[in-house]
């Protein structure tokens, strides 16, 4: 298999307000350091780290949405310079557009990509097919449940063809089982679809059941600890694939990992509040 | 036992009719009480002697002036009058407002540069400036329609300004990741995630038309319903004079009630959100 995203030393630092030294003064905030790792073509790569290890801030990166401050991101050997329908990201708040219906939100990616106006509505009902929405195409977001709407949203990513599909905890503000209704359907689309999918998340068992390798990360600044080889996710399909012994295994191997990253971020926060 | 059941089901479905006309009633007489019952003692205060009947005649009384101006076509002739202006300049006030609002809004260079500007203007109260609006464009249709302008302009320009400034930054964002480029993003975006709140700014500057045109009538102008109020109580025709008042209350109310439909129109996918 061939790296489909290439992370070649990325940094990425903000100037942000320095409230202490006062008005008009800044100073200098590492999001990113050094993050270095690639993806395979038709991998599932799930991210996971601390709140506030710069999870969101390498997903925007990789849309193409902000520049890093140093370092590559390649896609397919080519550097990123700005966002594109090769990335679809899926954002946790669903960002769907409240005025339009399911299937017009789906159009809204087809048309921005250039598709004429007669098979746009044919790829959305197909799409929306696939999501298990046949019969919501009239539907406004309003009117749909938080699951509904996400899956729309996963619609319409997958509707302009990208290839890469980056998702930002898009299952969080779920309750459990929609959650896990919606693991399995993302997992059974990206056998369908085989598409290169980035799944960012702060839960340990959503990572473990969904990757095939769980990128863990620091805390700030943010840079990968390690990459782990999910044993687990083969079985995936099985009943209860949370219970077998590869998923137990995996998953405490990234409990421990996580654990020191956690603490020290909560110290991290506790010397912010005492300074 | 078929029939049975049958009759059965007949009685239930006519009761759920009766108690469906039923409740309609219930709703059309709790909103009306309350009208009516400050008809009746319009009527009857006159009549009993609690009122001067000189300066506030019976309810009937009123009626039959409001007919008489009517038959004759003054009403509708003030009438016309009034809501040309009104909305010549409720038009106007909309052509310019909207798409400066959206410039200010999106260009922060325009905000800064209107901004002082439009603070000053925003505070000053439009009929403190119908004087000068006289003095400039005389007492003709001119002057009216210009404080008319000027007062729709300020609910739909705020408006349209802060739509525009507060639509959801993810939906922008989720926009840009499509690859949209400013303008598409612009008119695919931004322009309908705003109509809302423009809307709003919409039915309060058409509430605003009427209320600174009655006015401005009653000060300087031939005709108009502002005029016909002004003029029938120098008069004495007093009748006449509150046939006016109602006319212009129920032009209010109607108007009122179209914006108020349209709105809920347009913002229709802005409920539960």
């Amino acid at each position: 298999m061939t790296d489909k995203i290439q992370f070649d030393h990325v940094t990425k630092i903000f100037k942000i307000r320095d409230v202490e030294k006062g008005k008009g003064s800044f100073k200098e905030f590492t999001a990113l350091r050094n993050v270095h790792f690639s993806v395979k073509n038709g991998e599932f790569l799930t991210l996971v780290g601390p709140s506030g290890c710069g999870k969101s801030t390498l997903l925007d990166l990789l849309g193409g949405l902000s520049q890093p401050t140093s370092g590559k991101i390649l896609i397919d050997g080519k550097q990123i310079d700005g966002p594109g329908l090769d990335r679809a990201i899926v954002f946790q708040q669903y960002a769907l557009f409240p005025w339009k219906t399911a299937k017009g939100n789906i159009e809204f990616g087809l048309k921005a990509k250039g598709v004429p106006k007669k098979e746009r509505s044919e790829i959305a009902r197909h799409f929306l097919e696939l999501v298990g929405l046949s019969g919501f195409e009239e539907r406004y977001p309003h009117e749909l449940s938080g699951g509904m709407k996400q899956r729309v949203a996963i619609a319409r990513s997958l509707a302009f063809d990208p290839d890469v599909l980056l998702m930002d905890e898009p299952f969080a503000a779920l309750d459990a089982q929609t959650r896990e209704t919606l693991q399995n359907e993302l997992l059974r689309i990206w056998e369908k679809t085989k598409k290169t999918i980035v799944f960012i998340t702060h839960g340990i068992d959503e990572a473990v059941y969904l990757g095939q390798r769980i990128a863990v990360m620091t805390s700030r600044p943010g840079t990968i600890k390690q990459i782990i080889t999910n044993s687990a996710h083969s079985q995936a399909k099985e009943d209860d694939a949370r219970s077998t012994p590869e998923f137990v295994k995996t998953r405490h191997q990234i409990w421990d990992l996580l654990r020191d990253e956690v603490s020290k971020s909560q110290n991290d926060h506790k010397k912010e509040h005492s300074a | 036992m078929a029939s049975v059941s049958k009759s059965i089901q007949t009685t239930y479905e006519t009761r759920k009719l009766i108690r469906f006309s039923f409740h309609w009633i219930q709703k059309l007489v709790k909103q009306t009480a309350v009208i009516i019952l400050l008809l009746l003692f319009w009527e009857v205060a006159p009549r009993i002697g609690v009122t001067d009947p000189t300066f506030f005649p019976p309810f009937s009384k009123v009626v039959e002036g409001w007919w008489g101006l009517v038959v004759s076509g003054e009403l509708l002739a003030h009438f016309q009058a009034s809501i040309v202006r009104s909305f010549i300049g409720f038009g106007i006030a909309l052509l310019i407002a909207i798409p400066l609002g959206l410039l200010i809004g999106w260009y922060p260079i325009v905000s800064d540069l209107l901004n002082p500007v439009l603070e000053l203007f925003r505070n000053t109260a439009a009929l403190a400036l119908l004087p000068v609006f006289i003095l400039v464009f005389g007492i003709g249709e001119t002057s009216k329609v210009a404080i008319v302008l000027f007062a729709c302009t300020f609910p739909v320009l705020l408006n349209t300004i802060s739509a525009v400034r507060n639509v959801d930054p993810l939906l922008i964002k989720s926009a840009r990741s499509m690859g949209l480029p400013p303008y598409k993003l612009f008119y695919q975006v931004i322009l309908p995630a705003s109509i809302p709140t423009i809307f709003t700014g919409i039915r309060m500057a058409g509430t605003a038309s009427i209320l600174v045109l009655i006015a401005a009538e009653m000060v300087g102008a031939k005709e108009g319903l502002g005029y016909l109020i002004n003029y029938t109580q120098m008069n004495f025709q007093i009748p006449e004079m509150y046939a006016g008042i109602i006319t212009i209350a129920i032009l209010g109310f109607v108007l009122n009630y179209i914006l108020v439909s349209l709105e809920k129109r347009f913002s229709a996918w802005k409920t539960n959100q």
